[in-house]
Formats: structure tokens, sequence, C-alpha cells
């Protein structure tokens, strides 16, 4: 998730949320995800809420599990307040920062907390993301045990100068190890992979989708690098030291990475998400894509619950003190009326496969769909029975489709 | 040296004997204001605790960029051998794009201080504005300013001088606006050489107007020269011109701050004020007469002022249409030159067609619409008005690149020309006559100035002048050179007119007509600067240069292949919602041709240029 808080309401310090949220609730999915707020060192490229230390203004990283702990059980009072159905969860996420950067038993306590406070739903998703670096073959299997069953590798490339230039730290060779071992443990596998870093060219990419092909993941995520502001990496491209991302090489590169990942037997179903199938894409991802409820644990951390959003204050240090002090981590949040909810839908679900259904748009944005189609960025036949679904072209212009549907 | 007068002549009962009416002609920055100032505080007209620098000129602008727009008539008492006079100086516009105006005031004086700076020596638009006051009789003071500088060279500018009007070098005054020396010894000058006015005391009254001002207080001042009979308040008064009638509310003399008098008499200069609130209805030329007792005929020399350049100007946020016309109006109250009519442009939106004197006079217009009324503006490219005849035998005027007719054969094309007479230092003339055979001048004539400086006479399209030839004619001389021009009527030329078009689109805004010769030229860098300035889209967008059907340049812009946020997760999805409402805000500044988004900025850069400034914005 990106550092900057959006501006917005002020959260209530009991984190109560309206009765609004209730509705239709028994419907929806329940998410939960868990920001771990820690890493070794920080990449060149990273915004992402995550500190290098070990404490933090007398904020230990051994007390974060407990710390996260309390915020489940806090999360299960609110909503039971509010009156939103209760349901077992669905998905389970731990991202980052580097959530493999604590001891498994840390991780193990807080799905636990989940576990207690809701229940997991049968076959529900629970992933970790994961630092080559920071995994052992052990603790991969210890979390299959606890529960685990899916593993997202932070890869990002297999060509040791773009790892350079990305600061990542760990070896391109150790991948295959680590993907065997979650294999061995009965994890399902998921590689990242960056595109568009400074100096890479279409071969460099072409090696990296090649390595991870290799591996047989279930499921593939491949990002273009985006230059976030404040980054180190932003500024050494303000300072020359370091090349602008080009857009022509980077669309050049996603086409390469469609090209080889659909040869390989994967599908997208998401602008920069591909899977070897249905069963294999990722359901807590999909789950912000189309609007299920998620409670967002950890500093920083981001909810979305029944149209109210909110996020947690960033610092680990506040958010441990408002979590002892019993009150709620939330820093604001925002009320969606029906417009904005209607918004986010377009702009959500047509990166999806399964497309936005043609009912979500108003007159004006159905008056568009057919120059769209027109100019190949939305698939004619989808549209005629009712979905708009991006082809490959339109992938690439997905921000500008949504201008023209919302225009 | 003249005491100071103690006792100034009242008006309506002066001896036209003791009267002086003049006017200083002088370049730019040779020091005009100066003088003047130097003369309110010789003559005690402005006590010293309130003078301040460039006393008469009133607008910001005007004291910015030290020129005088409006013209303003001072009466100053001043004492020779005993007697009283009453000096009346009449500022003049030094601006070539106000020649009618400056021909106005000399009308209203018998005599002109010829001001030349003593390290520059003189100027095209002085040299233009001596033979205007030639024209009027007057009698000429050569005078050179700025004596005091380090680099004055009278010596060398007084035989310059000399030559020029003739008479002796020794008989050319020397001053120094900014320290006073000499001011006196001229202003006694003034009284003995100029002649004093003469007029038929007991005619029906005629007054001149050389000059009206619109105040936003008091409604029009009207600045007028009695040449016969006499004026009063509340006495009723009719414009010879329209037959409009108004009632004298106020009448008086400059002096400088208005003062209300008894009226006005044989050829005294003063104000009126009738209560009208334009200027058009008190124009610049006119006779003043008496309702109850009028002139037979008029003063001589009064035209309508024709706009000699055109230019579409249009808001940049369209929702300021409405504040463009308003501010229009309001300019237009005191500038009776401003001439504008709505149009429509695909690329541009709703805005004026605006005419003008020249291009100082556009200049002006918009950095007062935007200053004074803080708008953001669009200006098109000036032109000049063509006259078109189809092979049908029909004419039209066509001042706007959008009028020119299509679909049907032309037969001529004339456009309008002028007389230019460059000033430069020798070295210079190369380059001035390359510049202008570019321009398809026809050089007239190649005279000396003095030692080393050359006056050079072209005939030119006034449509290569409107179009950065000023620019580059102080480039290529590195300042040194200036310029003057007067209409000179028209002449048939190899014109056609060049549209730009993208995606098949014309952009009217670009528009151009051109020689023939220089379309290609000018279809190309069209099409590159656009090329350059229009974001891609998401699909190629061709640029395309055309004569009618023909085309004779093109570019493309190639399709934009990535438009998309690659990563939104649970965090992210409240941040892209922020920035697709940035972006929509955003678009709002876009401007739809056919289906092409382009930014307002690509506009106004490849209008002006500016291509470089606006990429780093894209």
């Amino acid at each position: 998730m990106p550092s900057a808080l959006p501006i917005a309401d002020p959260a209530p310090a009991d984190g109560a949320l309206p009765a609004s949220v209730a509705e239709g609730s028994a419907e929806r999915d329940l998410g939960v995800y868990l920001h771990v707020p820690f890493c070794r060192v920080r990449c060149g490229y990273c915004d992402f809420n995550t500190y290098t230390a070990s404490e933090i203004r007398g904020v230990r990283q051994s007390d974060y599990a407990a710390q996260a702990a309390a915020e489940v059980a806090f999360a299960r009072g609110v909503l039971a307040d509010a009156g939103v159905a209760e349901r077992p969860v669905s998905t389970v996420f731990f991202g980052g920062g580097t959530p493999t950067l604590l001891p498994t038993s840390d991780l193990v306590l807080m799905l636990d907390a989940v576990r207690d406070a809701w229940g997991l739903a049968p076959g529900a998703e629970v992933t970790t993301e994961a630092n080559p670096d920071s995994v052992t073959e052990g603790g991969l299997a210890e979390l299959a045990a606890a529960g685990f069953t899916r593993v997202s590798f932070g890869m990002q490339s297999a060509v040791p100068h773009v790892l350079r230039t990305l600061e990542r730290t760990h070896d391109p060779a150790r991948i295959p190890l680590v993907v065997e071992w979650a294999r061995a443990a009965g994890l399902q596998v998921s590689l990242d992979l960056i595109y568009g870093t400074p100096g890479e060219s279409l071969d460099d990419w072409r090696r990296s989708l090649e390595l991870a092909l290799a591996q047989h993941p279930d499921h593939l995520s491949a990002y273009a690098l985006i230059i976030e502001p404040g980054t180190k990496l932003a500024r050494q491209i303000s300072r020359g030291e370091v090349a602008q991302p080009d857009d022509e090489l980077q669309a050049d590169q996603y086409e390469l990475a469609d090209d080889l990942l659909s040869a390989a037997g994967y599908r997208w179903y998401e602008v920069s998400n591909w899977a070897t199938d249905d069963a294999h894409r990722s359901c807590h991802n999909l789950a912000y894509w189309t609007g299920q409820d998620w409670w967002g644990v950890g500093p920083g951390a981001h909810s979305h619950v029944g149209g109210v959003r909110w996020w947690n204050v960033k610092h680990p240090a506040a958010y441990a003190e408002r979590i002892a002090a019993g009150l709620s981590p939330a820093a604001g949040r925002e009320t969606l009326d029906a417009e904005t909810r209607r918004v986010e839908d377009v702009l959500l679900r047509t990166r999806i496969v399964d497309g936005l259904p043609i009912e979500v748009l108003d007159a004006s944005g159905r008056s568009a769909v057919a120059g769209l189609i027109a100019d190949g960025l939305v698939e004619g036949p989808k549209a005629i029975v009712g979905r708009i679904v991006l082809t490959r072209r339109g992938r690439l212009l997905a921000d500008a489709v949504v201008r023209r549907l919302l225009d | 040296m003249s005491p100071r007068a103690l006792k100034p002549l009242p008006p309506a009962a002066t001896d036209p004997a003791r009267i002086r009416n003049f006017c200083i002609i002088a370049h730019i920055d040779h020091g005009k204001s100066t003088l003047a100032d130097r003369m309110l505080q010789i003559t005690g007209v402005v006590a010293e605790r309130d003078m301040r620098a460039q006393y008469l000129d009133r607008m910001d602008i005007e004291r910015e960029r030290g020129i005088t727009i409006k013209s303003q008539a001072v009466r100053m008492p001043w004492e020779v051998d005993g007697q009283t006079f009453a000096l009346n100086m009449i500022d003049t516009p030094g601006h070539v794009d106000f020649t009618y105006e400056v021909s106005r005031s000399l009308a209203a004086c018998e005599g002109a201080i010829l001001l030349v700076d003593a390290a520059q020596g003189i100027e095209a638009q002085t040299l233009a504005n001596l033979y205007l006051a030639l024209e009027n009789d007057l009698e000429i003071i050569p005078v050179l300013n700025k004596i005091d500088l380090p680099a004055a060279d009278p010596e060398k500018y007084a035989r310059e001088l000399a030559q020029l009007i003739g008479g002796d070098p020794d008989d050319v005054l020397r001053v120094s606006g900014k320290t006073g020396m000499g001011v006196e010894a001229l202003l006694d000058r003034v009284v003995e050489r100029i002649p004093a006015p003469v007029g038929v005391a007991d005619a029906p009254a005629r007054a001149m107007i050389f000059d009206s001002v619109y105040d936003s207080y008091r409604g029009v001042v009207t600045y007028v020269r009695m040449v016969d009979g006499q004026l009063s308040p509340r006495e009723r008064i009719q414009m010879m011109s329209t037959k409009a009638t108004h009632e004298i509310l106020e009448i008086g003399v400059s002096s400088p701050e208005p003062a209300p008098s008894k009226g006005l008499g044989v050829g005294e200069v003063g104000y009126l004020i009738t209560g009208v609130k334009d200027v058009r209805q008190s124009k610049v030329g006119d006779t003043v007469t008496s309702q109850a007792k009028p002139a037979a005929e008029p003063l001589p020399g009064y035209t309508d002022p024709l706009p000699m350049v055109f230019s579409g100007i249009y808001p940049i946020d369209g929702a300021d249409y409405p504040e463009l016309r308003e501010a229009l109006d309001k300019l237009k109250l005191s500038d009776a030159a401003l001439q504008y009519e709505p149009e429509t442009s695909v690329a541009l939106g709703f805005g004026f067609r605006c005419g003008f004197l020249g291009l100082l006079h556009l200049e002006i217009v918009t950095e007062r619409l935007r200053r004074e009324f803080d708008l953001d503006l669009i200006t098109t490219a000036p032109s000049v008005p063509y006259q078109v005849t189809t092979d049908d035998g029909k004419t039209v005027t066509v001042t706007n690149p959008s009028e020119y007719p299509t679909g049907t054969k032309i037969a001529e094309v004339l456009e309008p020309i002028v007389n230019a007479s460059i000033l430069a230092p020798k070295e210079y003339v190369g380059a001035i006559m390359e510049l202008c055979q570019q321009r398809r001048g026809t050089m007239k004539s190649m005279d000396y100035l003095g030692e080393d400086r050359v006056e050079l006479k072209y005939t030119l399209p006034l449509g290569e002048i409107v179009f950065d030839f000023f620019d580059q004619l102080k480039s290529k001389t590195q300042g040194y050179a200036s310029l003057d021009y007067e209409p000179a009527g028209e002449a048939p030329g190899e014109l056609v007119k060049v549209d730009i078009l993208l995606q098949g689109e014309t952009v009217d805004a670009f528009s151009a007509i051109v020689h023939k010769d220089k379309a290609y030229a000018y279809g190309t860098m069209m099409a590159t600067r656009l090329r350059e300035l229009i974001p891609r889209q998401q699909f190629e967008v061709p640029i395309q240069a055309a004569i009618g059907a023909r085309i004779i340049a093109r570019e493309n812009i190639r399709a934009m292949r990535k438009d998309v946020l690659a990563k939104c997760y649970g965090g992210d999805i409240t941040r892209k919602r922020k920035l697709l409402e940035k972006q929509k805000e955003g678009k709002k500044r876009m401007k739809m041709v056919g289906r092409v988004e382009v930014p307002q900025e690509a506009f106004i850069a490849a209008l002006s240029g500016d291509v470089e400034k606006a990429k780093d914005k894209k």
C-alpha cells in the first residue's frame, strides 16, 4: 500500500461504524489484511509503510504480533456492534514490509487471532508475502501446518543488475529452492515480478519471465515499476543518475509477459495478474476489486466495510499507543456515496477479466462503449453480452478506458 | 533666465498673443516624460513635495513600459521680459500605432520640441512624427536631451538634427531632463519661437478634440483645442461628425490637475466634461461647436480610426467568456480604436475577433485585459485585412483566415501594404535588406542621416510586419534599428490559405493566410510544433498542413501505448479514485478537436512558438 494517506474525515476514537455498513453484508465476503511494517532494508523503489529498525520509539518488533492480535479482537467488536453479519473469514493476507522477517510463531499467533475472532471459512485462502531471503524450509512447513495455504515470493527479477537497481538483496539462484520448499510444504506459490526498472532491457525481462515460468508457479503478478515520489529511486532519477522508465519499453515488456505467460498456459484475470486457472487466482485481491468487506490490521493498513473506507495511523509507535489504550487505530475515513461507489466499481471491475457489468455504466458511459470497441480497447463480443472486458491493448490503456467510461 | 510667473493668466480671458501651444516629439526612452516633469516643477505648477516621476503618465502600464498612450495637455505659466505667458504642453503618444492620434495632437499645436537623446540620435518613429509636424507647419525647436550622460555626443547629433531640419547646429538646445539643466532656456525659446495661435474670437465656436479619456468617476474627459469663438460652462454643444448634443457640465484647464474655469477662448487648450460615458461619443479629430450658434464647417482632418491588425482573443477557461465581454466593453469606453465582435473557434471555443491600430495596440489591450481584469487569455496569430475576389466576381474582406472563401476559385487577393522607414547604424544595412527581402519588401530609398546612420525606406506587406518582423529586426541589429510604418494602400499578392488539420479536422486557430512561397514552411513549422506539443492519444493522430484539398506537409503523433496504474490494491483505491477526479478536472482544460484532446498549453505554445516551455509541462 502507498505510504501517503488520503485526506478525508476524522475517524471516531471507538472505531464505530454507521449502521449502513451492515446492509447486504451477509452477501459479501469478509477478508483480513495483516500488515507487517518491518523490513531488513528498505528497497530504493519502495514507498510502502515499512521500517527497518528493530526498535522504534520504544516499540519492539517482538511486541507487534500481540498488538495486531489485539486489533483483530477490537475489529470483531466493532463489526458486531455495527450489526454486520457474522461470517467466517474467506481470505487472510499477510503483507508488508516483510512478514517473514517476524518469527513464524508471530505469524501463527496473528492468524490464530483471526480464527478466534471469526473462524476461517472452509477452503479459506491464507497467504503471506515472503522475501526469498528470509524464509527457511522449516518455517514454510510450520506456516502450512498452522493453516497458511499460499505464499507469494517477491522475486522481482532474475537479473542481478536489475535487482541491484531495485536494491533487492536476494540471490536469484535462491528462487528455485524456496519455491521447492513451499511446494513440499503443500503451499500454493505465487511469484511477484517487476518490469520497467531503469536499465532493464526487453531481454533482461525475458530472462526473468523464463526463470519464473521454469518454477511452474500457480500464480504470477507482473507490475510495471512505478516511481513513487519521495523514494530513493525518484531522487536518483531527478538527479539524472538513473534513467526514467520508458512507457514504450514497459508496453513492450507487458506484451512480452502476456505472450510468454499465455503460451505457458496462464490466463490473465487482472491487469497485472495471471493464474494457471480460476482456482489459483488470488481470492483476497479479487475481494478488493469486487467491493467485498475487509479489515486491514496494522500501521497504515486500509479497510473497507460496506462503503466505508478507513486507514490506520502510519507509525508503529502511534499505532501501539492506540492499541494499548483500547482505541481505534484509524487515522481517517471516508463514507462513499452511491455515485462514488459506482465510480470505484467502474475503475476496479474494468481491470478484471470477469469484466464490468454494463448496467453499472450511466448513459454517457454506455455511449462510449462502441468507440472503445472500435479503438480495439474493449472486447466486442463480451460487450454485446453485457460485460466490459479489456483487450490486451485495453489493459495497457486501462486508465484511459476508465476515464472514457466515466466521462 | 526667466523667472517663474507669479500670476498665471486666467483661462477664457487670455489674449491669444500670450498663448503658446506646443508638443514634444520624442522616441520612447528619449526622456520626454522626465523633461515634462522638470517643466512642471520649474514653472511651479507642481509643488516639489507633490512631484513624482513621470507625473503625466497615468496608467501603470504606461509608467512601467515608458510608453505614453494617452495624451494630455498641461497649462503652465511662464514669464519672459516681464510678460506672463500661458504655455500649453500637449503630450502626444510616441508610437507608430497611434499615428492618427499623434496627428490630431500636432494639429492642436503651433510648435513642437523635437527631443532627441544625445547619446542615440533620432529614431524612425521620431522621424515619422517630425514629418507629421512639418506637414502641420509646426515650428520645430530641436533639443538634445540627456547631455549629462557620459555617452552623450551632442556635437554629432546636433549636426545630424541641423542637417535634417535645416539650420545651424549651434541652434540646437542642450538640456538634461534629469538635472533640469537648460530647461528654462528651452521654455524661453518656446515663447520666442513658437507662433501664437490665431482664431476668430466672435465666430461660432470651433474646438478640435485631440484626446478623449474615460475616467471611471467623471465619465469621458474630452481634451480640446479652441480654434474660433468661446465655450462656457452649462452651454449645449454639438459634435459635428455625429450631430450628438451634450451639455458642458465642466470646462477647464489641466495644470496639471483639472481646474474648472469660466470657459475657453481662442487658442486655448483645455478639457470638457459632459457626462457621456463612452469615448465613442467624443471622437478624436471631431469638431465641437455650440448648439445654439453652430459653425458651418467642421475643422479639417477628421477620420475614423481603421484597425489594421486583427487577432482572436479567447478566454482559457470558457466560463470566463462573459467576463471577457464585459472587460472589452469597459476598455472600449476609453479606447475608441478598439473593435471587437464575437467569434467562435472549434479549437478555442467562444471569444472575440478584435481589431487594433497595430501590434503595440494589440499588446497593450491584451496586457490590460490580463492585468486589470485578471483574465487568462489565448490570442491567435495577428492577421491583416485582405480583399479576396472570387472567380464569380464577389469580393470579401477577410480579417480572419476562417472567412477566406472556400469551394470557389480565387481571382485575386489584395493585401495591405505599408511604407516603412527603418533607421539603423550603417553596419546593419545588409542584415536589414536581407530581412526586408525575405519579407517581400521593395526598397524605395536609402539615405545617410548624419555620419553613420542610414534611413532605409521600403514598401512591405503589412502581413509580413505583423508576423514577428520587429523582433527579427531588433535581433538582427542588436536592438539598434528603429521602425516606423504607415499604410500605403493595397496590392495584389500571391496569397494562399494554409489549414492545419488534426486527424482530418481543421484547427481553425492555426489557419493562416501566407504567401504561396511560404506556405510549405508555415505548414511544416506548425505540424512539427504540434507533434511535439500534443500528448499522445489512444490512437494515432495525423497532423497535416493543407492548401484547400492539397496536403503540403504531414506529421504523425504515435498512439499512446501505456496508461494504466500497475497496482491497485486496498490502499490504492482511494488514491486512484482521487487521481481520476483530478484527471477529470484536467480534462476540462482540454479542448477537443474532433476526438483529439489538446491541452490549452499546447494551443498557446503553438500560437506563440514557445514549444520548449510547454513541453516541460507535458
